[in-house]
């Protein structure tokens, strides 16, 4: 695939597209650095349906990737995937992350290679403090990352550090201490899940912020959303419906597309939903 | 060894398992702490503070002990009580009694030890009155040998007056359960409230039967029986919450989690007795294995499955 490929689809609410990826100025720096994720003809099938079809992706090290979809198009089953969650194996294809074919390997494995996701609606965990929860993540924990970590979420260290990651937080605080021990594990692929979604999460601005702090200290982005409003974000843009990626390249044009031409589907059943993650063991 | 040589030998060995509990060993010689420290059937050492009275009875097998809070007395420091058999065998019956006065306010940390247990059976049998507007905190927790040859049954009949406030929780999760039969009964009158914590984890053949009951007799008064046990290897448990809401405006609920793994049972029976149309009590109860999302996210941050279960159980029993 390098550095172009050409997607064709067959969704009916979109006219059959041959896209030509042009690289740009981010572009061509994250070719010089290589490709950190390939995935390459990758499906999931369940009871005899795909969910995730021919899914080609490359995303390019050191940049931000967004993945734009509507809700139920398969965005969250294809981060799944690639962490490789319980019920998540795919039925063909492979997954190719730091040159290394990690289809098969486990969670933890995939996780120590450098491949995290932050959830779009984290759990609670009862008893474990919000220090220590970030802490499991780091190599060589430390308080003044910790500190950090919070604070780049716009959470008080001293207010938040000793509270619980249980119920008591409402969602969008969970979702803050979520991306902060994202951010203080420095993967080298963070997946981010809907940073945007919930009520109570950080602003369009602070998320950007916090995603520049990310790519600043090398780790590359994989981020997920449905608002066409995080594209600028990125550096590239893929866009996902049925399964399906049926375009990828600049963002703008990207985003200009979805905005566009995208709408909610009612032709075909949403591909999975968020819920549907608990049931797949 | 004459007797007082003896005794503080042995005095020392239950400070010294009491540490291994998790207890601090310097409340024993501070003047200004309450404590009871109670090995077999003997008294080793009692410790009264101003507007507390701790009485105990050596028995053939154990202790009769009794506990007062003078009325409007709010007792600065938590009140250590130290029971225990260091042996391998043997029998201990604590049948104690406390009277939380009127308006009183006081907290108890019990530390049970049986470090060295194969043939061990300990029996705490309490009645507790709490009066009018009093406060009562009561922690207890357990530290067993890895024998698993301790039979444990805790049984207490607790009676809150209007107002009064009765807090317990309940800890065996250091060491091997053995057999544990808990047996928590709380009636709780007018505004009064009742909070039970209960948590264990059983593995080997260990067995675990936890029962909480809260009758909430009077107007307004709540209450809440909660559980949390975690179960491994061919460990049994059983946990039977029980709330009544017997008066008008009663608010109750009962929350039961059992984490299951390898060949372990375990079961829930959560009851929810209503006779009082304005009364509301509510109930949830989650048994199985480790909560999917709990743990892939640990694991998405590099621990292990093992060591994602372990954080996960201990958070829920130290939490």
């Amino acid at each position: 695939m390098g550095n172009g490929f050409a997607v064709a689809h067959k969704n009916p609410l979109f006219m059959l597209t041959t896209i030509k990826w042009k690289a740009t100025d981010h572009l061509e720096k994250g070719i010089k650095m290589g490709i950190i994720l390939s995935i390459e003809n990758l499906w999931l099938e369940r009871e005899g349906k795909a969910i995730l079809r021919r899914v080609n992706l490359s995303v390019q090290q050191g940049t931000v990737h967004c993945l734009l979809g509507r809700n139920g198009s398969g965005k969250s089953t294809l981060a799944y995937t690639l962490i490789g969650s319980r019920g998540y194996v795919p039925s063909q294809g492979r997954i190719v992350f730091d040159g290394k074919d990690i289809t098969h390997l486990s969670i933890t494995d995939r996780a120590r290679l450098g491949l995290t996701l932050a959830w779009q609606e984290p759990a609670r965990f009862e008893g474990i403090r919000v220090g220590d929860y970030i802490a499991l993540g780091m190599k060589e924990p430390s308080r003044e990352r910790i500190e950090e970590a919070l604070r780049a979420v716009a959470l008080s260290p001293a207010e938040y550090l000793h509270r619980t990651v249980n119920e008591n937080l409402s969602g969008g605080e969970r979702k803050r201490i979520e991306l902060a021990a994202v951010y203080a594990m420095r993967p080298k692929l963070a997946i981010l899940d809907e940073p945007d979604s919930g009520i109570d999460v950080l602003s369009l601005d602070d998320i950007a912020r916090l995603i520049r702090r990310m790519t600043e200290e090398g780790v590359t982005v994989l981020l997920i959303t449905h608002r066409d409003e995080m594209v600028p974000v990125a550096d590239v843009a893929s866009l996902i419906c049925e399964g399906e990626i049926i375009r990828t390249g600049d963002p703008r044009t990207v985003r200009e597309h979805y905005a566009r031409r995208c709408v909610p589907c009612k032709v075909a059943e949403p591909v999975e939903t968020v819920r549907d993650y608990e049931r797949y063991q | 060894m004459n007797a007082t040589n003896r005794f503080a030998r042995e005095f020392e060995a239950i400070v010294k398992a009491y540490e291994m509990a998790g207890g601090d060993p310097a409340v024993f010689r501070s003047p200004r702490i309450a404590s009871l420290v109670v090995s077999g059937s003997k008294v080793l050492g009692a410790n009264e503070t101003p507007g507390i009275h701790l009485e105990a009875e050596e028995l053939p097998s154990g202790v009769r002990a009794r506990v007062m809070v003078e009325p409007g007395v709010h007792i600065e420091y938590p009140v250590h009580l130290c029971f225990g058999v260091l042996p391998k065998e043997g029998v201990q019956e604590i049948h104690s009694q406390f009277e939380i006065g009127d308006g009183a306010q006081v907290a108890f940390l019990t530390h049970c030890t049986f470090p060295n247990a194969v043939k061990v059976k300990h029996v705490m049998d309490a009645r507790i009155r709490v009066g009018k507007g009093a406060l009562m905190h009561y922690a207890e927790s357990h530290y067993h040998g890895e024998s698993g040859g301790i039979e444990v049954i805790s049984k207490a009949q607790i009676e809150v007056e209007e107002g009064g406030r009765y807090i317990s929780g309940f800890e065996l999760t250091h060491g091997r359960v053995g057999k544990l039969e808990f047996d928590y009964v709380v009636d709780v009158a007018a505004r009064g409230v009742a909070e039970l914590t209960a948590k264990a984890y059983g593995y080997g053949d260990d067995e675990i039967v936890v029962r909480e009951t809260i009758r909430l007799n009077g107007e307004r008064a709540r209450g809440m029986a909660k559980s949390r046990i975690a179960v491994r290897d061919r460990a049994r448990s059983e946990v039977v919450g029980t709330t009544e809401g017997n008066a008008p405006f009663t608010r109750g609920h009962v929350d039961c989690v059992e984490i299951v793994r390898d060949n372990a049972v375990a079961n829930a029976i959560p009851v929810v007795r209503v006779k009082d149309p304005t009364a509301y009590i509510t109930h949830e109860a989650a048994i199985g294995t480790v909560n999917k999302k709990e743990l892939e996210t640990l694991m998405a941050r590099g621990l292990s499955e093992e060591e994602a279960v372990d954080v996960i159980i201990k958070g829920m029993l130290e939490g």
